[in-house]
């Protein structure tokens, strides 16, 4: 799960373009959006896309990603019980 | 108080009509032109509702007369089109006996034909002829040689969905800086498989008919259309004795200066642009009888629209409604589109329903006008509201 | 308005070079326009995550316009009201492209709304009000090459209806390899004249 977590946060600084942010920066119970990282609605859609090449899932609500993409450590639990790849 | 601007003509072509009489017996009779999707070939075919205008490639080839070598994509055809009707019905015979400008807009350009051709180009010649076709600028080109425009002012704007309305401000400006006598400004886009995956993928398609205003709303239905309106100067209406339809009263322009694509909660931008139209005309918010908003049903414009109209006027909210359940949202063309139903609601004293609307949004307590209304209506207000944050408002009125 | 109009100041941005009022701010030997841009970010201290995320022609325009507005002590907070007239020949081709390529291969089919939010021209007007707070009119043109004179009567209508106080215009174009800024702030303030002659010889500098 500690993988998951770790390659989760290499794919969203490398995918959201995150240039000033290091893995070591972002902690498993971190919000990802607002006060946290700061990801807006777009970065939310690109996730969507993310779940959808890398691990299979499809989403079709922009609304069920903003609960899924609480923190690093919710999206890990998320992709971990429905991942199709 | 400052003086309108005259429209003394107007062409369209859009989901719900072939000219203006067509798609304003639509309006009045609340027919919608939103269907499965079939001139293009696309795997969201059963995931999406467009406004698709009827009328194929070759039968509007034909219709232009245009000669079997033309490198026309259906941007140009639908613009070309609709902008010959804005001539015919300006009676205009001689278009460059006055100083005559063309500001036409779009954002798909020649993107159609690319789609279709793109790996065929390497190899079949025959198709070449597109890659000129294809940057946003070339669409306008043919419509002012349509036109027989050579020697004026004949430019492109591109500032997203609120591109037409930029065209008519550009257009009334023009003319009264005494730069032109006369400008056609409008806009034109057709559907295409980019704009289709684009707004995919910003998940704000809706897959059935859009429901603007709605609380259940699910996304707009993306349209394709082509509006163009003619714009003289008071001394060419008075020297050719011309019909009037109605005046460009205001006009106004503000950036929302809140995101790339999403619209700010309270409409920041959208309020902005309403104030500014409403000080170029000189009139007050009471003076407005009806607003033509550009509810495109997303979640995010129709709440924030909404309460930028709350925020100009306050208790005493005109009716509005937003014609994009009949025709789709055409983008580029929405505030050209839109500013040919402002001037007909004008003309025929009537409110163009909201289609489908069944429930009251939750987060304020205004309500589209839902069914046809006949009222006596002096000014009507019409929002276009594009991506980047570029927020526009026309005012059309009946006296200068 | 009767005063004067004047460019006040003008950067360009190209051949790997970001210049303000002709004289190099930032200079590189790098081609490569990612190495350059992220350099000259760095380089001109303009601290802005969000810079990261735009696409070429964003970057570009914002840059530009980030060396001229942040100079600009002459307005407060909240009361800049500088309009914005951008122009260029590719409009936002070169992400079109990245658009494109990624809906035209079905095996490999995943179109990105972070790339195809940036398939028009005025995205790049939109970065610079936001960073700006600019809510001030703002209008991209398409044009075959430079037009000083359209630049130029728009600016003159804006300032002279006083719709702005400040027009921040220019040409900004990225196409494929190629790209080129050259943005100017029209004002009362200057010295150099606001005509065609004058635009034009800046943009050839």
């Amino acid at each position: 799960m500690s993988e998951l977590r770790e390659e989760l946060k290499e794919k969203i600084i490398e995918q959201l373009n995150l240039e000033d942010v290091a893995v070591a920066d972002i902690a498993d119970d971190d919000s990802l959006f607002g006060d946290g990282l700061g990801l807006d609605s777009i970065d939310a859609l690109e996730l969507i896309v993310m779940l959808d090449k890398d691990y299979g899932i499809k989403l079709s609500d922009p609304k069920e990603g903003r609960k899924i993409f609480e923190s690093i450590g919710v999206m890990a639990d998320y992709i971990a019980e429905h991942r199709t790849k | 108080m400052s003086k309108g601007i005259a429209i003394t003509g107007m062409g369209i072509i859009s989901a719900i009509g072939n000219n203006v009489a067509e798609n304003y017996s639509a309006l009045i009779e609340g027919r919608k032109g939103i269907s499965r999707i079939s001139k293009i070939d696309t795997v969201h075919r059963d995931a999406i509702m467009v406004g698709e205008i009827e009328s194929s490639n070759e039968a509007l080839i034909q219709q232009l007369d245009l000669p079997a070598t033309n490198n026309y994509c259906r941007t140009a055809l639908l613009g070309a089109i609709a902008a010959k009707q804005a001539i015919a019905d300006a009676q205009i015979s001689d278009i460059n006996q006055y100083r005559t400008g063309l500001v036409s807009s779009t954002s798909v350009g020649g993107m159609d034909m690319t789609e279709t051709y793109y790996y065929d180009y390497l190899e079949n010649t025959n198709t070449q002829k597109y890659i000129e076709g294809h940057h946003a600028g070339d669409s306008t080109q043919k419509i002012a040689q349509q036109l027989g425009i050579h020697q004026s002012l004949v430019t492109t704007i591109s500032t997203a969905c609120s591109s037409a309305a930029n065209a008519i401000m550009l257009g009334a400006r023009l003319i009264k800086s005494g730069k032109l006598d006369r400008v056609v400004v409008g806009g034109t886009d057709c559907l295409s498989k980019f704009t289709i995956n684009g707004f995919k993928t910003l998940m704000i398609l809706s897959d059935t008919y859009s429901t603007p205003f709605d609380e259940n709303r699910k996304g707009l239905n993306l349209g394709e259309a082509a509006a163009f309106l003619v714009l003289e100067s008071d001394a060419v209406v008075k020297a050719e004795n011309k019909k009037v339809l109605a005046y460009v009263k205001g006009y106004g322009n503000a950036n929302d200066a809140y995101h790339q694509t999403a619209s700010s909660e309270n409409g920041d931008g959208a309020t902005l642009a309403m104030e500014k139209a409403l000080k170029v005309a000189g009139l007050k918010p009471s003076d407005i009888d009806y607003i033509n908003a550009h509810g495109t049903a997303t979640g995010n414009n129709d709440l924030s629209e909404g309460r930028a109209i709350i925020n100009v006027f306050g208790d005493a909210i005109p009716d509005f409604s937003s014609t994009k359940a009949y025709t789709g949202h055409t983008l580029a063309a929405a505030g050209a589109i839109e500013a040919v139903y402002s001037v007909l609601a004008l003309q025929h004293n009537v409110i163009f329903p909201n289609l489908n609307f069944k429930t009251q949004m939750k987060e304020f307590a205004i309500t589209p006008q839902t069914t046809l209304k006949e009222k006596e209506l002096q000014t009507v207000l019409s929002n276009s509201l594009g991506f980047g944050g570029n927020c526009s408002t026309v005012l059309f009125s009946k006296n200068a | 308005m009767s005063t004067k109009l004047h460019i006040e100041r003008y950067c360009h941005i190209k051949n790997s070079t970001v210049s303000l009022n002709g004289a190099p701010l930032f200079e590189i030997a790098s081609e490569d326009f990612l190495t350059f841009i992220k350099a000259a970010y760095k380089e001109l201290d303009t601290k802005y995550s969000k810079f990261f995320k735009m696409d070429n022609l964003s970057k570009l325009a914002f840059l530009a316009a980030d060396v001229l507005l942040k100079e600009d002590t002459s307005l407060s907070e909240g009361e800049k009201n500088i309009a914005i007239v951008l122009s260029n020949r590719a409009s936002s081709l070169d992400t079109d492209r990245k658009h494109q390529a990624s809906i035209s291969d079905p095996k490999n089919y995943y179109p990105s709304p972070a790339v195809f939010v940036y398939t028009l021209p005025n995205i790049c007007i939109g970065e610079i009000s936001i960073k700006h707070k600019l809510f001030s009119e703002n209008s991209f043109f398409i044009f075959e090459t430079f037009s000083a004179d359209l630049l130029k009567v728009y600016t003159e209508s804006l300032l002279k209806t006083n719709k702005a106080e400040k027009v921040l215009c220019g040409w900004v174009d990225f196409d494929a390899d190629s790209y080129e800024a050259f943005l100017y702030l029209v004002s009362s303030e200057g010295t150099i004249e606001h005509n065609n002659n004058e635009i034009t010889r800046l943009y050839r500098l």
